[in-house]
């Protein structure tokens, strides 16, 4: 850029127009990259995230004990703190034919050692669990993660469990007295997931009646009985 | 490998962030027209003489978070590598276009839209992997080696080159950070590519070693501690072997 003032000038500003330009040319780009990108990859997601909650589901019900579309039987619930949310939950209901096989919903504690510990839980028509799987948790590594069924076994020991097996006050850790073991140097932990399935329990022989509703039944239903009617 | 990658050529120079650890001459390009010696250099670089980690020190946070197993690794390991390639890429075919004044801008929002567009990919069709890397996947834009390669290398080298810069300077990363994974998980845990069904497939649990059984597990290595420690002891071998070879 040489010469006189004037045209340094209006040199700088061509120069600027231009940078502009190509900024918001790139800018226009990478948006259009990120666009179709979504566009091509977002049934894909969807599908991906279907199968994955299905296979959490079958990991702790066996496929071959109903045979509807789990993920098309679902029922929202308003927020309850049996299941530890304060936003509406889904629950998934599992039918063989016609006769009701086993409700599936997720639940939260939220005192575990660090953060919530997210679970998904099965429990069958009687009110036995079926099965219970960590989803996401941020507990101690080597610690408290045991309760992740990837490093130790310890959560299938609440299968078959009911809320009157064992007794409620024997629903704790071997540590609180109960009947559930702890692990070395993490109490916290397992006594989080001890006590958020038994609220699982506790929700589901309270709202047992209409859990296996459709939505619309269970709308009109569940508000009828809160309303005292 | 430090001996076979050591004597592949002679020391030569194609990048102009020089850094304290890189005792190549300076500005000496190779010869034009052999491809090997065009070549061998950037593969040197980026894998061994001046490695974004070791030499660089660059991309240090994901490497620190995300380096508890050589699973983990490996998958931000390949997730970086194909980053570095397409950005290189990308950056290399408008580095005519794409005026100096405002080259870092434009380089970040083609990073970010890569970035982005390959993680929607990992999400559609490695589910369970993003599920583990999760937050680290996004956080790929601030790996500093990134815009580094961008700006230092791709913005003045030929499509080819670029890519296969982006190629080595990844996999430069890759083997860090699987190395830091590898010592970690087998002194955490006791096991190495513990988790390896999750990104190869069902048919894959075989992988999984157990080095040492009934290993009663050290935490303080899967902690971020145990990043900071094993990161120091590779950089110590590091030097250790350059220096040994300068003296």
């Amino acid at each position: 850029m040489s010469g006189t003032k004037a045209i340094d000038k209006s040199s700088l500003l061509h120069n600027m127009i231009i940078s502009a330009a190509l900024l918001a040319g790139f800018g226009g780009l990478g948006t259009a990259l990120v666009v179709s990108t979504f566009e091509l990859t977002k049934e894909q997601i969807e599908a991906s995230e279907k199968a994955n909650l299905l296979k959490n589901l079958n990991n702790i019900l066996p496929a071959e004990s109903y045979n509807n579309d789990l993920l098309a039987s679902r029922l929202t619930v308003p927020a309850d703190s049996l299941l530890g949310y304060d936003k509406p939950v889904t629950v998934y209901q599992a039918w063989k034919d016609k006769t009701p096989v086993a409700v599936a919903y997720p639940i939260v504690a939220h005192d575990g050692y660090n953060g919530d510990i997210n679970l998904l839980i099965t429990i069958n028509v009687s009110g036995q669990i079926s099965g219970v799987r960590v989803i996401s948790h941020k507990e101690t590594p080597g610690l408290g993660d045991k309760i992740d069924i990837n490093k130790n076994p310890w959560i299938l020991s609440f299968n078959g469990k009911s809320i009157n097996n064992p007794k409620q006050k024997l629903w704790r850790v071997k540590k609180d007295g109960g009947v559930f073991d702890q692990f070395t140097g993490a109490t916290i932990t397992p006594r989080a997931v001890v006590k958020a399935v038994y609220r699982a329990l506790d929700y589901y022989n309270a709202n047992k009646q209409w859990l296996f509703l459709d939505q619309k039944s269970f709308d009109q239903k569940y508000h009828a009985a809160m309303r005292g009617e | 490998m430090s001996e076979t990658l050591s004597e592949t050529t002679a020391p030569s120079d194609i990048n102009e962030d020089k850094k304290p650890g890189s005792s190549l001459a300076e500005g000496s390009f190779p010869a034009k027209g052999s491809f090997l010696a065009e070549y061998t250099p950037i593969a040197k670089d980026g894998l061994w003489s001046n490695n974004a980690v070791l030499v660089q020190m660059l991309g240090l946070c994901p490497l620190l978070a995300v380096s508890n197993s050589v699973i983990n690794a490996l998958g931000l390991g390949l997730a970086t590598i194909a980053v570095l390639i397409l950005s290189n890429m990308s950056i290399s075919l408008i580095r005519n276009i794409v005026r100096p004044e405002i080259h870092l801008p434009v380089f970040v929002i083609i990073i970010a839209s890569v970035v982005t567009a390959i993680e929607l990919v990992i999400h559609a069709w490695f589910h369970e992997l993003y599920l583990i890397l999760g937050i680290f996947i996004p956080l790929i834009v601030t790996n500093c080696s990134i815009i580094a390669r961008a700006e230092a290398f791709a913005s003045k080298n030929t499509l080819g080159k670029a890519a296969f810069d982006g190629l080595m300077m990844g996999l430069g990363f890759t083997l860090v950070l699987v190395v830091l994974g590898a010592m970690r998980e087998v002194i955490g845990l006791g096991t190495l590519l513990s988790n390896a069904h999750i990104m190869f497939g069902e048919g894959m649990q075989w992988l999984t070693i157990e080095v040492i059984p009934d290993y009663k597990g050290f935490l303080l290595a899967i902690l971020p501690p145990g990043a900071f420690m094993g990161l120091a002891f590779l950089l110590a071998l590091k030097n250790y072997f350059s220096l040994k070879k300068k003296a």
